[in-house]
């Protein structure tokens, strides 16, 4: 199953998971499963209109998914799909 | 062949007589020493082989072994011992020069010093000198360089003294803040009697008690888009760890205006992320992250909390990217994002692609009219007034 590693702004919407595993062909599916799993996370990856929020990246092992299908892309067992937040912390 | 057990007898020639030679003949000069002797003074023309490697390196260097070659080191020891190597690799003229550099300078004989460094900075960089890769001239590029940090905090604490230790020439700080208490678990370049003091001048008295051939600029105050050309024009590579998205955003934009490369790092709790931004060589801040993300998504570290060390390990990930960007050397994190989670002590690096789309860098953005320079969009209200501290 694919592993969805959970940044740290969104791991207290995600009962503190760091990974989850989460089901599914494509990139979409395996967030949506996360979404199934942890609905919390809903409204910090999708908009209203069901689509990623832009101020989210999501990476399909080292490639961003913007780069490749998008929410279509596939996805295999071993992948490991990544949410990533930008973050300002610097102090 | 020539049998292991022969004793070869090394010719030795004054150094005056080698000079001769070398004026009036094709002969050809071996200095066998360390590379820190030979970055102190040596002969003009010399060719570096350090002892060790002489066997090794000599075909490279003298590939006829008909030719006239003179050998010289220190003192006229070492220049023995290679010429005895060379002769039994079938060298058939080699001399060792009597006495070595040291009787060449006591004869009154011209010497090539390092006089780009005084003989105080030969000794404070000389690890920076040995290593092939730096040696006198890249030492000189670091003290030539132009590196302005964008926070005197967390990350910009470990930079600014490293990049000070390593001879930076001039070092801008942008912070407005001043020392707390609770800053001192992680900003190691403030101390406890500095508690109070702005951060530009606790900064200013560290990197000046370490070293003092860095200039140091403060700049008290924040960047907005009034001041930020002004203030980043005056630099090489600009160093970003500010707190808060209107400022790395408006850093980018002047940034890429402006060419500077911008090395941008950030800390939270446990994670780090570090990248590149090099303008149209590689993506921009924007390209990766079109938008910042809304206040709830977007934590501080005064809200959520740091490990101090994170500090540590990001921002020296930052100074060694200044080093590199200087000196020329190495692989960049040009288009690629660094991750570090320091739970699981793990790595990973994502790729990062300049966007067609992007309105900053991208091919549809319209060149940038003198006039418009300095004239950015009003951030704060565009990152939904998130300014954290």
């Amino acid at each position: 199953m694919p592993t969805v590693r959970i940044p740290p702004v969104l791991r207290q919407h995600a009962d503190g998971a760091t990974e989850v595993d989460a089901n599914g062909a494509t990139v979409g599916e395996v967030l949506q499963a996360l979404v199934s799993q942890h609905p919390a996370t809903r409204e910090q990856l999708f908009s209203s209109g069901g689509d990623l929020n832009r101020f989210v990246n999501v990476y399909l092992n080292d490639e961003d998914v913007r780069v490749l299908d998008g929410l279509e892309t596939s996805v295999k067992d071993s992948d490991t799909v990544m949410i990533l937040p930008a973050m300002a912390g610097g102090q | 062949m020539t049998p292991d057990t022969e004793v070869f007898v090394v010719q030795e020639i004054t150094p005056n007589e080698a000079y001769e030679e070398l004026q009036s003949s094709d002969a050809i000069l071996i200095d066998t020493r360390e590379p820190y002797e030979y970055v102190e003074s040596h002969i003009d023309g010399a060719n570096l082989i350090p002892p060790a490697m002489v066997a090794d390196n000599i075909a490279e260097k003298v590939p006829d072994k008909s030719a006239r070659v003179l050998v010289s080191c220190r003192s006229g020891v070492r220049s023995v011992t290679a010429a005895e190597v060379m002769m039994s690799m079938g060298y058939e003229d080699v001399a060792s020069v009597a006495g070595g550099i040291l009787e060449w300078q006591e004869q009154g004989l011209p010497v090539i010093t390092s006089s780009a460094l005084t003989a105080e900075q030969r000794d404070r960089y000389s690890r920076h000198t040995l290593l092939p890769e730096v040696g006198v001239d890249g030492q000189v590029k670091l003290l030539e360089a132009k590196v302005l940090l964008l926070g005197a905090g967390g990350l910009g604490a470990p930079t600014a003294l490293y990049l000070a230790a390593a001879g930076i020439g001039k070092i801008g700080l942008v912070d407005d803040d001043i020392v707390d208490s609770s800053n001192l678990q992680r900003q190691v370049i403030h101390k406890t009697s500095t508690v109070g003091q702005s951060k530009t001048s606790s900064a200013r008295e560290a990197i000046e008690s370490l070293n003092p051939d860095v200039e140091v600029v403060e700049y008290n105050f924040r960047l907005d888009a009034g001041n930020i050309l002004d203030v980043i024009g005056e630099y090489d590579i600009i160093v970003d760890g500010a707190d808060n998205f209107p400022t790395r955003y408006l850093l980018n934009d002047a940034s890429v205006r402006l060419k500077k490369p911008v090395v941008s790092a950030s800390i939270l709790s446990f994670d780090g992320q570090i990248s590149t931004f090099m303008p149209y060589e590689g993506p921009c801040y924007r390209c990766l992250y079109p938008t910042p993300p809304p206040p709830e998504l977007a934590p501080s570290c005064s809200e959520n909390g740091v490990l101090g060390v994170m500090a540590g390990v990001m921002g020296l990930l930052q100074a060694n990217e200044v080093m590199k960007l200087v000196l020329g050397i190495g692989e960049p994190l040009i288009g690629r994002l660094l991750l570090y989670e320091a739970l699981g002590t793990r790595f990973t690096e994502l790729k990062v692609r300049r966007d067609p789309a992007c309105p900053i860098c991208g091919p549809g953005a319209a060149d940038v009219a003198e006039s418009e320079m300095g004239q950015f969009p009003d951030y704060d209200a565009f990152c939904g007034g998130h300014v954290g501290s």
